[in-house]
């Protein structure tokens, strides 16, 4: 059977509510997977859909997308922009064929640590059943960039 | 001297140069025409024999699908001085590029075999040999994946649009023939999006409803995005004058991305669902946010009808039809 498959989470969080969230999980010593790399964005708004796809043609089996609660973002609507977006984006990754619970959104707040690290057992366990993402294998075959 | 050489194409770039009228005919005077199947009597070996780097402009219009169009993309940048891709299809694959969604063999069963109308009870495909008594006929085998011609060899100059603007292409043709072309990498058109040069009035993005083109009559001053018709004129290079809108039609994105741009889908996805129920987005709950969402019925062939090849992504991954 071989080794057991490592899921690569790619998670990109608002500073001012899930990062601290995060943040709150490590200093209470709370223990979640090693699978997640993390990256800060000041509001979840300013996440591109670009970066999403770049993540997954990257590599990443699966991308956890976190935020302020509605209502509490810290310049107002960015997560509101996030919602939409990232359920479009699901649409989309679908018609791609990057099946349907990859792409995750979840609204962390600066007090959630436990809340967070269940959260990222939970998302790992989930990437694991699905398997890993085969896109950047393919492309390197597939098509040859000059 | 001058030489258009197509890949998968649709004759509509030849087309666009032959709309240049007068202009057409002071060009075709000035150069020597290397190859041009769709208007002149050159061979492939003619242009075969020609010295490398030897011809002054080659225009490569058309993707790249099987292995007839890759030989043809090679032989172009092998003879090219400067290698154009001329129209949608070289630059970004084009609409020849939305048989990404599925797999070769995808394509050829829904063309020869699932079809409604088609009766082909053998399942009867084409395949790259065929035996007829003692001659063996080729045929080009296709590709599983459509490229842009910079997805197979380094191209110098892009000229978007499907079919390319006229203006453009006269600009274009103007600074070949004068020796004074810009920088290698220039994409010809605009540095800003169609929004710029649309004349339509932009009010306020109030978009509720995501309505189809044939569904109503749209107000023929006024932004079709403010009302609800998907135009694509935010994530699209200008350069076009904008020529679709102001036909009342919706941009379709035939200009390929703006300059910054990394995936044009991408960027008009992020741009459309940012504003769709604006007034409303703080008060609604998910399943209400969701119902906008769901009304916009096919965000990849809408956000990515010319630039599939040239996606992030590229195409459809996994289990293909």
């Amino acid at each position: 059977m071989g080794e057991v498959f490592e899921p690569n989470i790619v998670v990109f969080a608002c500073n001012w509510c899930s990062y601290a969230g995060m943040d709150l999980a490590g200093t209470s010593r709370i223990q979640y997977p090693s699978n997640l790399k993390v990256i800060r964005v000041m509001c979840s708004g300013r996440i591109n859909p670009v970066f999403i796809l770049e993540a997954f043609a990257s590599g990443a089996d699966g991308v956890l997308v976190t935020g302020c609660h509605p209502g509490d973002c810290h310049y107002m609507s960015g997560n509101y922009k996030t919602r939409k977006r990232v359920m479009l984006l699901e649409k989309l990754l679908e018609q791609f064929g990057i099946e349907k619970g990859r792409l995750r959104l979840e609204w962390v707040s600066a007090s959630e640590g436990e809340r967070f690290a269940s959260i990222a057992r939970e998302f790992v366990e989930q990437i694991r059943k699905l398997g890993p993402n085969r896109i950047l294998e393919e492309l390197r075959k597939e098509v040859a960039l000059v | 001297m001058l030489a258009i050489i197509p890949g998968a194409n649709c004759a509509g770039c030849d087309y666009s140069l032959l709309d240049l009228g007068e202009k057409a005919v002071e060009v075709l005077m000035a150069v020597d025409i290397a190859y041009w199947p769709t208007a002149a009597d050159l061979k492939l070996e003619d242009l075969e024999k020609l010295p490398d780097g030897s011809v002054d402009i080659v225009l490569f219009e058309g993707a790249v699908n099987n292995d007839e169009t890759e030989e043809m993309a090679k032989l172009a940048r092998r003879k090219a001085k400067n290698l154009v891709a001329f129209g949608a299809c070289a630059c970004f694959g084009g609409i020849p590029g939305l048989a990404n969604v599925a797999s070769r063999d995808g394509v050829l069963q829904k063309a020869y075999v699932k079809t409604l109308s088609t009766l082909n009870p053998n399942g009867v495909l084409p395949s790259k040999l065929t035996r007829l008594g003692d001659e063996e006929l080729t045929i080009p085998e296709f590709l599983d994946t459509v490229k842009s011609l910079n997805q197979v060899v380094n191209v110098d100059y892009y000229l978007p649009g499907c079919p390319p603007p006229l203006k453009l292409v006269a600009d274009a043709l103007a600074a070949a023939l004068s020796g004074k072309l810009p920088p290698k990498g220039t994409v010809f058109g605009s540095m800003k999006s169609v929004c710029d040069e649309c004349k339509r009035v932009r009010e306020e993005k109030r978009i509720m409803e995501i309505k189809r083109y044939h569904q109503f009559i749209p107000d023929p001053d006024r932004c079709l995005l403010e009302q609800g018709i998907v135009c694509m004129g935010p994530a699209t290079r200008g350069g076009c004058d904008a020529v679709c809108p102001t036909m009342n039609v919706p941009c379709r994105g035939c200009m390929g991305p703006t300059p910054e741009s990394q995936d044009q889908g991408a960027r008009m996805l992020s741009a459309l669902s940012s504003v769709v129920g604006l007034e409303v987005e703080a008060g609604l709950g998910d399943e209400e946010v969701r119902k906008i969402i769901e009304q916009i019925k096919d965000p990849l062939g809408t956000f990515y009808r010319y630039s599939l090849p040239r996606s992030i992504l590229r195409r459809v991954w996994g289990a293909r039809e």
